[in-house]
């Protein structure tokens, strides 16, 4: 068997269980990190295929999609982690402006 | 046979990983294992003969994105794990993990098993495209489109980041004391600078790049942001809008200019070729590395209300 197909199946399997972690978890971060997830796995089938004649250089071009790709994802990933983290943030608030006696506590953030 | 054992191992390891990130009811462990997940995807792509993706995963893909993902667990709050971040309990998980597999993989054999794609092509117009690297020529040259969009998303990012926690702006609380970190950092700056500057030359002929460079930068400004070297970037500093609109600007300047001469847009002149490639890239490697590092909000202010239950 050609090194590319062990890759690229692994890389199949890597992006499913990255698809069912994405829907079996609540949590912001582990949803982040199951995408991630998915998007190492997509990449890892598209280097393989592009690793599919055994001799000579590797086809150039999704190299250089799967490098746009990583980039996008880092993109996805902060965005991502900037919305976590205003999510924090309001339920902080929130909690703050029910717990505490100071009512003005929940106001602040704008 | 040793290389097939290593290959076959390592394509076992990597979905094995993947959901014990998944798995794993702590986050902080399932952000290491993550980071572990991806330089073992690295090493595999090292071995697929892609050395420009090797580097990119192991410095944005890995490096930063879990450094990103580990701040903002001091962040978000870390809730008692068993609440939040295990996963439900979804009796049909495993059966469509197994399906969705075998139909992709299915699919992924019914390919041609020896395919050489556009290599070929791609080999045939390298000397029209004024670099000798065919990743390099792919990427700024023959499908430059998608590297000044990917620019404009790396853009749009960080406003949205910055749109959504206007309050990271704010400059770190209080001066760097340890000296420690200070003449590390002091002794690290030289090497960055020389490491960046080298894969962006080097890309014109060999795995690197502006995307590398960019990366390697920015794990420096990461190393002084959180040794609180330096503030984190504010956006209405005029010399942060200009580094960041540097890159964007002469790329679609460079993209634009052919029209006026009668050619197609991201034409180059042939003889020009090569120097406008590099151009390129030096004032992208400065817009990359602001980008990624401002995806990093600064350190996170002192609690005001302590005693949360744990």
């Amino acid at each position: 068997m050609n090194p590319w197909v062990l890759y690229a199946l692994s890389g199949v399997t890597v992006f499913s269980v990255g698809l069912v972690g994405l829907f079996s978890h609540e949590h912001p971060v582990k949803r982040i990190l199951a995408s991630n997830i998915m998007g190492s796995g997509v990449l890892l089938v598209l280097v393989s295929l592009a690793r599919r004649e055994p001799t000579g250089t590797p086809d150039p071009v999704p190299h250089a999609l799967v490098l746009t790709g990583i980039v996008v994802s880092v993109s996805s990933t902060a965005l991502g982690v900037a919305l976590a983290r205003r999510i924090a943030r309001l339920d902080e608030t929130a909690e703050e402006g029910r717990a505490g006696s100071d009512a003005e506590a929940g106001g602040g953030a704008g | 046979m040793t290389m097939a054992l290593f290959d076959a191992c390592l394509a076992l390891c990597l979905p094995l990983l993947a959901w014990m990130v998944l798995r794993t009811e702590s986050l902080s462990q399932a952000v290491v294992l993550f980071v572990a997940l991806g330089l073992l995807a690295a090493l595999g792509w090292a071995r697929l003969d892609a050395p420009d993706i090797s580097l990119v995963e192991a410095a944005v893909g890995t490096g930063l994105t879990g450094a990103l993902l580990m701040h903002t667990l001091s962040w978000t709050d870390e809730r008692p794990p068993d609440i939040v971040a295990r996963a439900r309990r979804r009796p049909g998980s495993l059966l469509a993990l197994a399906a969705l597999t075998g139909v992709l993989g299915w699919a992924v054999l019914a390919l041609p098993p020896d395919d050489p794609g556009l290599t070929r092509e791609v080999d045939a117009r390298l000397a029209r495209s004024g670099v000798e690297h065919p990743v390099t020529a792919v990427l700024l040259n023959f499908r430059g489109y998608d590297t000044l969009l990917e620019i404009a998303v790396l853009l749009v990012a960080a406003l949205g980041a910055r749109a959504v926690n206007p309050r990271t702006e704010r400059p770190s609380p209080e001066p760097a004391r340890d000296p420690l970190t200070g003449e590390l950092f002091r002794m690290m700056v030289p090497a960055l600078l020389l490491v960046a500057g080298y894969l962006v030359w080097v890309g014109e002929h060999g795995p690197g790049g502006a995307f590398q460079a960019g990366a390697i930068l920015a794990g420096g400004g990461v190393v002084a942001l959180l040794t609180l070297q330096m503030g984190a970037p504010r956006l209405s500093s005029w010399r942060v809008r200009v580094v960041l609109l540097t890159g964007p600007l002469l790329f679609i300047a460079v993209a634009v200019a052919p029209l006026f001469s009668g050619r197609d847009l991201l034409e180059y002149r042939r003889d020009l070729a090569g120097t406008l490639i590099f151009v390129v890239e030096l004032a992208l490697t400065a817009t990359i590395a602001l980008v990624l590092l401002m995806f990093f909000p600064g350190v996170r202010p002192a609690r005001v209300s302590g005693g949360k239950a744990p």
